[in-house]
């Protein structure tokens, strides 16, 4: 077989997914989400402890390029006025008061990836100019600036959930496939006792175990290992019924025969080999975990005022009230659901990229 | 004495008795051929030498100590035994280069410095006729024959004085079947290697070893000198094993 250049499995399952172009175009997606949310502090116009109270639920800003009179005025936003009308709503009308966007302009001062002072921003405008591209909540904070700092922990989380539990499915699952006998009997009994509880009571129940009194960054880790806790059973189950076949292979066989430990053996030809399957399914896995932090956030369970995350910016969204007066503090969920609908097209695309070398295998090729 | 093999037995699941008290001995520089028809219990022996699988009764002794624990086994003999296995498409892993195939050889050997190890890839390499430059190259690449002497050419890396081959050939097709026998001629004399050597017909077995040990239902029905098989054999079934080669001979 004929080859310009050396390549493995991996290369050529690689290359079949590059050709889905849905899929492709999800990890465009995510790979940006994940950027700016690595450089939410310049990304954000706001930093989190930014409000001002006297924009509750300001509409999204517009842009202009005209000033009021006609004249061009490069990329800028008006000031707003917020009055009442008859019926006590909040009325936000433009002023005449001019206030050029600049782009990488001084605003809040931060800690650059949490290291060095910094006071640039992508965008933002000088006070007592206010822009909001997404609208403003409650306490007259940026929609927008909270999405992107939110992603910091909606995105992080599923990641995070999902390397440990998968890391503890891989393992486990590996460990009883591999040995069998008694070994696997206990491990896979363990694995049905966690499958068996509904994941968000127990979700519920392990939030209620860990106490209220934790600071943010506590509670960020206590819901990854709430979340990873739940996760590993299913995966483990499927691991193990794929080792169960795969340790009869004669590679692993002849591996044993060389004298490898059964660790090394089960790291180096056993695990890889399911990896085309556990690749899939921990992408199609980290929707589970946004949405599980979501949940616990909506219900104020997760993470906490002032800090942001997807789902506690939902939960203002609770009531319909609020919603029809000002729908864009949904907008978090909207960003929930292309997350999710990313993942799930990678990960149906990475299934398929690899499961003709699935079929192939052992006629060679 | 390298290899004796005492009394083996074993019984699978299921009511099959795959040896039934099989007792060998290989004397280092005399290959030993074991030949049977399919299914007699060749590859449960083999596998049973290589501790693969758990003999219900009998010994292996490797130069006259006898291996019962794994840790015994890594000791010595995991280095000094190999195996070469009978299909060459499911002994490599596919997502393995040939040098870290080759390298993964050398697990149990005292580490090696870069340039040393590279000297013993293109060595046994030689020794079974393949280019040097496959190293970066992945199984899927290379073809039945070429794979099965890659898989000889790991077997050789830590230098192993017994190398179990099991029905290397019988996966391959007659021509390159004769280019591998050519090569496990020489093998023995340019490292000192003893076979056992599993086939399923008395002529490629009479070409490596001159010991042959006939096996039928899991019970050695037939041992001694290649010569002497072939003259005064007793068992019928030997008889026809050897009418078979001769044929065969007559014929090609
Ligand atoms: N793991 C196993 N479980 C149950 N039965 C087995 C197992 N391995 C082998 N057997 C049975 O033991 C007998 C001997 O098998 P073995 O593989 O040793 O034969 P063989 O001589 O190598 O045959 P072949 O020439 O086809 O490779 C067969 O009847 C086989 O079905
Ligand atoms: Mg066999």
């Amino acid at each position: 077989m004929p080859m310009e250049t050396p390549r493995g499995e991996t290369g050529l399952a690689w290359q079949r997914f590059m050709k889905d172009r849905a899929a492709v175009v999800a990890l465009w997606i995510l790979g940006i989400f994940y950027a700016v949310a690595i450089l939410a502090d310049v990304a954000a116009p706001y930093t989190l402890k930014d409000e001002s109270r006297e924009h509750p639920y300001c509409p999204p800003t517009a842009v202009h390029f005209f000033a009021p009179d006609g004249r061009f005025a490069g990329a800028h936003v008006r000031g707003v006025q917020m009055t009442y009308d008859h019926f006590r709503r909040r009325i936000y009308n433009e002023t005449a008061d001019i206030y050029p966007l600049r782009f990488f302009g001084r605003g809040e001062t931060y800690r650059f990836l949490g290291a060095f002072p910094a006071d640039r921003h992508i965008i933002t405008v000088d006070a007592p100019g206010r822009i909001y591209l997404l609208g403003a909540d409650s306490r007259g904070r940026d929609v927008f600036s909270r999405i992107i700092h939110g992603a910091r922990v909606s995105l992080t989380i599923g990641l995070f959930g999902v390397l440990i539990s998968f890391s503890i499915g891989l393992l486990v699952g590996g460990i009883a496939g591999y040995f069998g006998g008694r070994t696997d009997h206990v491990l896979m009994r363990l694995c049905e006792m966690v499958m068996m509880v509904p994941g968000f009571y127990l979700l519920l129940a392990l939030r209620a175990a860990v106490p209220d009194s934790l600071d943010s960054l506590q509670v960020y880790a206590a819901i990854i290992i709430i979340l990873s806790f739940i996760g590993w059973a299913g995966l483990a189950r499927v691991i193990r019924g794929m080792c169960l076949s795969l340790k009869e292979r004669d590679y692993v066989l002849a591996a044993r025969t060389m004298g490898l430990s059964d660790l090394q053996i089960i790291v180096r030809h056993i695990l890889p080999h399911t990896l085309s399957y556990s690749l899939a399914a921990v992408t199609l896995a980290v929707p589970g975990y946004i949405l599980g932090e979501s949940a616990l956030s909506l219900i104020g369970l997760g993470i906490q005022d002032p800090y942001a995350s997807w789902g506690n910016m939902l939960a203002e969204a609770m009531s319909i009230v609020r919603i029809q007066f000002a729908p864009w503090i949904l907008w978090p969920a909207f960003f929930i659901g292309i997350t999710v609908l990313c993942f799930n097209a990678a990960g149906d695309a990475l299934r398929d990229a690899w499961d003709p070398l699935l079929k192939g295998r052992g006629e060679g090729a | 004495m390298l290899l004796q093999l005492e009394g083996l037995t074993k019984r699978f699941p299921g009511g099959v008795t795959a040896l039934d008290g099989v007792s060998v001995d290989l004397v280092a520089g005399e290959h030993l051929g074991l030949v049977g028809e399919s299914g007699c219990g060749k590859t449960t022996l083999a596998r049973i030498v290589m501790g693969l699988v758990i003999p219900d009764q009998g010994r292996v002794l490797f130069e006259g100590r006898e291996l019962v624990s794994a840790k015994e086994r890594r000791g010595l003999f995991c280095r000094k035994a190999r195996m070469v296995f009978q299909d060459p498409f499911s002994s490599l892993d596919p997502r393995f280069t040939v040098r870290a195939i080759l390298r993964e050889a050398l697990a149990l050997e005292p580490r090696m410095r870069l340039g040393e190890e590279l000297g013993r890839m293109r060595e046994v390499l030689g020794l079974v006729r393949l280019p040097p430059d496959i190293l970066a190259r992945y199984p899927h690449e290379f073809s039945g024959g070429e794979r099965q002497r890659i898989a000889i050419a790991r077997a050789l890396m830590s230098q192993p004085s017994l190398l179990v081959l099991d029905e290397v050939l019988s996966s391959l097709d007659v021509l390159v079947q004769q280019d591998i026998l050519t090569v496990l001629e020489e093998i023995p004399r340019r490292t000192g290697v003893t076979y056992l050597f599993i086939a399923h017909n008395l002529r490629t077995v009479r070409r490596l070893s001159r010991r042959v040990a006939v096996m039928r239902r899991g019970v050695i029905v037939e041992y001694g000198g290649c010569e002497d098989l072939f003259s005064s054999a007793v068992h019928p079934y030997t008889q026809a094993l050897f009418k078979a080669a001769i044929n065969y001979e007559v014929s090609a």
